[in-house]
């Protein structure tokens, strides 16, 4: 390995020229030959599935029915986009997102102030909320679902007798958000947190003998200080929301309309068998999942995660 | 032990920038050599391409008479001190003296012999097993010390070893390299900003300005004779005082009276050819109170003035008295910008005086000064050259 | 006055405690009751018993999907590691062209649907022989683990105080020499705690599993668990899920205890500065 050799020529610190020597172009073939295999391998997995998925998404194609595979253009697009079920997971997953990645915020603040600010037992604060970030998504949806099913579950024992939450749309829903916000609001604080501790002390003293009330303190120093962080943690979380599936799948799979469009789309595939209508849903949500780190982008002004971080 | 020549050595970036300018030194055989300048000047630059961290991009760098552009740092046989002192944090104290050696592949016994010896020498015998992590500032410099000093190199290069130290280690830790140095005799190259540090520890003392060596020689004759006004506004603490003056037929027209014309000054007016316009320079140190008795020998005639003293300054051995000028005092040249670090305004509107402490001179009240005309410089404000440079 | 905020402080500790904790300690509760009384709803077992867990290591789909779990994502996670070291130590040290594409790619993937790969990979894994085997699962678990791996590691590699390089160059040694014995024994923190990071997201994932899987020769024990029924060991699958979900769940728990300082920093490191 020369990596230390070319490695040392190339980070050199203040200059920040260098010479285009055969170091520099022993460093250039470097920094391509290490990043090769991790390109290679996140391309031949991700590239050529999804033009894979476009060129069936253009196909009458259902593994029941093979004889009757064809090119029909569009025709599969018209059949989604008029669809009421795939409307109704749009709607579903776009409620779920919006309001899970809501509550988080605001529930990862106050955890990520308690945790940053608290007199007594902060590691052990700190460390109880690693626990939901650690537990497998599927093995804690089902304890939400047992805690909420009639006869089982110690909260639906706190329901009036007879209700049964996940069987009905609007329950179920909340149920689902709760599991999500439940498994990440921990990751968020922990973000937030971080970002905290980015907020000079002598600001918050300085603003402080300025007058401040503590909550003028946080809106006007604190908040505008963290607002990268936010901003990149609500990224995060909303394109993770998005793709919603275990919690759902858990919890209701679907039924009482409420399918995400991830669940949808597995349902077309696996029980299904559709791949025809199972690829133009996938292309659907691909296409609908990069216009959010574009819309933020435009919208809040923030600059995307992994800019300004080279040298 | 070795000497180091750099014939034109020039560093040039991609974007065209130059960071170091046709660098020309020879530096004897255990020479102590400090690379002094502002920052941005090259002096780091320098020390990398001696140390082989960084290509030579002209020019030729010989080590006992052998080129070693070329060479990698390791076949060049010298030692560093880093200003983070680069210290390895997962090895001890003891590894981190002895690496080296174990690169070096010296026998165990003989690695023990030398870290224990070197240990001694710099007093880190109790502090062999810790990690770097558990040391001070001043213990991890002197382990930096330790393992450049330990494979006995051609040459030390040291790059701002001791601005990581607070104040008054600093000066401990300069006594120390100071005495290190001329015990073990070896070549060395001392990059700093101070120039304090670089005044107190070099045989020879090499100021940078953009990347071109503006004036080489002992302390004495940087602070004597500086050749140009960065040299003379650099070199010097407090700062030499820079004021207007004007050439009539037998006097230079200052703020501080009219200054006979020496001799020598007249000589060199005539031979530079210069303008009516100059710079007049004074060191603090030429002030005397005549009321406190005189410190030196004038050779001429002292000139007399009176002045105000704005502020002054009791440090015990010495006074210093800032008198105020009015504003036709502020001098403005693009040499002295970046010799003060501070910028020229304040240094400019008021004249510095250092004065005997038994100088009867009060806050807020007027001081009889004198100077001898022959202890001043005079300068030409456009091309910074000192005129009165009798070299 | 300053026992007053104590006081405070400690009951929203305890409020998050309580948020943390009790969902876990209700699944870790259900897990021990007996199957006849888990139709009561009480909190705490009425009658504790350790049947659940000794019946579903006697049920084979979910030992097996204990192995394939295990298996896959230590696979996919050492694979994770040697492909992301290389890739981020190129992209937090050296400069070269390309750098940022491999910095968006990792960007967009760690932002990709993983849905819209699931259709057609379950297709061309069919046609390539992939389907329902562990290299068919490891193929996407890595992919999706690399651009974290790459995006905490260079974080990492940045850190590293690389003046230490020059010093061990200065010092007598061969770039191979300077790396092995200063910059490896350095970066192996980060490198271990990355490689708990991938694993985490390995471990959990559950849509892959059960979409290119069809038996339990490569089924992970997620998905294992999604399959119990009431039929194949007892009526009522509820306490055995429960202490499946608790097997599963116990090893990250534990790497997340652990290693926690890390692990945080781990995971802020990369949203922080973005």
């Amino acid at each position: 390995m020369t990596a230390g050799e070319t490695a040392r020529t190339g980070a050199d610190g203040n200059g920040g020229g260098r010479t285009v020597s055969r170091g520099a172009r022993d460093e250039r073939r470097l920094g391509l030959w290490l990043c090769a295999p991790a390109a290679v391998v996140m391309l031949l997995v991700t590239g050529w599935p999804i033009v894979y998925s476009v060129l069936l998404s253009l196909q009458r194609y259902d593994l029941r029915f093979p004889g009757r595979r064809a090119w029909i253009g569009l025709a599969n697009y018209g059949t989604v986009l008029t669809s009421g079920f795939w409307w109704n997971a749009v709607w579903v997953t776009v409620v779920v997102t919006v309001v899970s990645v809501v509550i988080e915020l605001v529930l990862g603040m106050a955890i990520a102030l308690v945790m940053y600010r608290t007199l007594t037992g902060r590691g052990l604060v700190r460390t109880a909320v690693l626990i939901p970030y650690g537990i497998v998504t599927v093995a804690a949806a089902y304890g939400w679902k047992y805690a909420w099913t009639p006869g089982t579950g110690w909260l639906a024992g706190f329901l009036p007798a007879g209700s049964a939450p996940l069987t009905q749309h609007w329950p179920a829903l909340l149920i689902i958000i709760l599991a999500e916000v439940w498994k990440t609001t921990p990751f968020m604080s922990l973000l937030l947190m971080a970002g905290l501790a980015l907020v000079p002390e002598d600001a918050l003293k300085a603003a402080a003998m300025d007058g401040a009330s503590a909550w003028q303190r946080f809106r006007l120093v604190v908040l505008p200080l963290m607002a990268p962080t936010i901003y990149a943690a609500l990224l995060f979380r909303i394109l993770d929301a998005v793709r919603i599936f275990d919690d759902i799948y858990v919890l209701t799979n679907g039924a009482q309309n409420t399918s995400s469009v991830s669940i949808i789309a597995y349902h077309n595939l696996i029980s299904g068998l559709n791949l025809g209508i199972g690829s133009t849903m996938s292309v659907l949500i691909f296409l609908g999942v990069s216009v959010v780190p574009v819309l933020f982008v435009k919208v809040l002004g923030a600059s995307a995660p992994g800019q300004d971080r080279g040298r | 032990m070795a000497e180091i020549a750099m014939e034109g050595l020039t560093k040039r970036y991609p974007d065209g920038t130059v960071a170091v300018d046709r660098f020309d030194l020879t530096i004897a055989d255990g020479e102590f050599i400090i690379l002094v300048g502002p920052s941005g000047c090259g002096k780091s630059t320098t020390l990398n391409m001696i140390a082989g961290l960084e290509d030579i991009s002209e020019g030729e760098l010989r080590i006992d008479g052998e080129r070693v552009n070329e060479r990698a740092p390791r076949e060049r046989d010298i030692a560093m001190v880093f200003q983070s002192y680069a210290l390895y944090p997962h090895m001890t104290v003891r590894e981190n003296i002895g690496f080296p050696l174990r690169l070096a592949k010296v026998d165990k016994a003989d690695s023990e012999r030398r870290i224990n010896e070197t240990a001694h020498l710099l007093d880190l015998e109790e502090l062999l097993d810790r990690k770097p992590v558990h040391l001070s500032g001043g213990q991890r410099q002197r382990v930096a010390m330790g393992r450049a000093i330990i494979r006995d190199p051609k040459a030390f290069l040291m790059d701002e070893p001791l601005s990581n130290l607070d104040a008054k280690l600093r000066v401990q830790m300069r006594t120390m390299i100071s005495r290190l140095q001329k015990r073990l005799g070896t070549t060395t190259v001392y990059v700093t900003h101070d120039q304090t540090e670089a005044m107190t520890l070099g045989d020879r003392i090499v100021l940078m300005r953009r990347g071109v060596v503006q004036q080489i020689g002992s302390p004495e004759e940087l602070y004597d004779h500086p050749c140009n006004l960065f040299v003379a506004g650099f070199i010097g603490s407090p700062s030499m005082n820079f004021l207007p003056a004007e050439v009539t037929d037998q006097h230079l027209t200052t703020v501080i009276g009219d200054v006979p014309l020496t001799a020598e000054m007249r000589r060199a007016i005539a031979d530079h050819d210069a303008p009516k316009e100059l710079i007049l320079g004074l060191r603090p140190e030429a002030f005397d109170d005549p009321r406190a008795g005189r410190r030196r020998n004038f050779d001429g005639r002292p000139h007399t003035f009176t002045g105000h003293v704005d502020i002054l300054e009791s440090l015990g051995s010495e006074k210093l008295a800032y008198l105020a000028l009015d504003d036709s005092g502020a001098v403005q040249s693009e040499h002295l910008a970046e010799a003060f670090s501070g910028g020229t305004e304040r240094m400019s509107l008021q004249l510095v005086a250092h004065l005997d402490p038994k100088s009867p001179a009060r806050e807020g009240e007027d001081i009889l000064l004198d100077f001898d005309p022959s202890a001043a410089h005079l300068f030409d404000p456009d091309s910074g050259l000192n005129l009165t440079n009798s070299r | 006055m300053r026992g007053n905020a104590r006081a405070r402080w400690a009951f929203l500790d305890l409020l998050v405690l309580v948020y943390a904790l009790v969902p876990v300690v209700w699944i870790a509760s259900l897990s021990f009751k007996e199957p006849a009384t888990v139709g009561r709803g009480t909190f705490w077992p009425t009658k504790w018993t350790w049947s659940n867990y000794s019946g579903i290591f006697k049920n084979d789909d979910f030992v097996r999907g204990l192995v394939n779990s295990i298996g896959i994502g230590l696979i996919s996670t050492a694979i994770a590691i040697v492909l992301g070291t290389m890739a981020a130590y190129a992209v937090a040290r050296l400069s070269f062209p390309g750098r940022n594409a491999v910095i968006g790619l990792s960007l967009l993937i760690s932002m990709f649907p993983q849905i819209s790969l699931v259709t057609p990979l379950f297709q061309i894994e069919r046609g390539l022989g992939l389907f329902n085997t562990w290299p068919g699962l490891i193929l996407p678990y890595v992919t999706f683990a690399l651009p974290l791996t790459i995006y905490t590691l260079s974080t990492f590699f940045r850190e590293i105080p690389w003046d230490l390089e020059k010093a061990a160059t200065m010092d007598g040694a061969t770039p191979l020499q300077a790396f092995r014995m200063v910059i490896v024994p350095l970066a192996v923190p980060g490198v271990v705690t990355t490689a708990i990071l991938a694993f985490i997201v390995c471990w959990n994932d559950f849509l892959f599993s059960i979409s290119l899987t069809s038996s339990n020769a490569a089924r992970t024990a997620p998905a294992t668990i999604s399959f119990f029924t009431g039929s194949s060991q007892f009526e009522d699958p509820t306490g055995s899920i429960a202490a499946a979900a608790v097997v599963i769940t116990i090893p990250i728990v534990v790497f997340v205890l652990v290693f926690q300082r890390r692990i945080v920093s781990g995971l802020t490191s990369g949203a922080v500065k973005g």
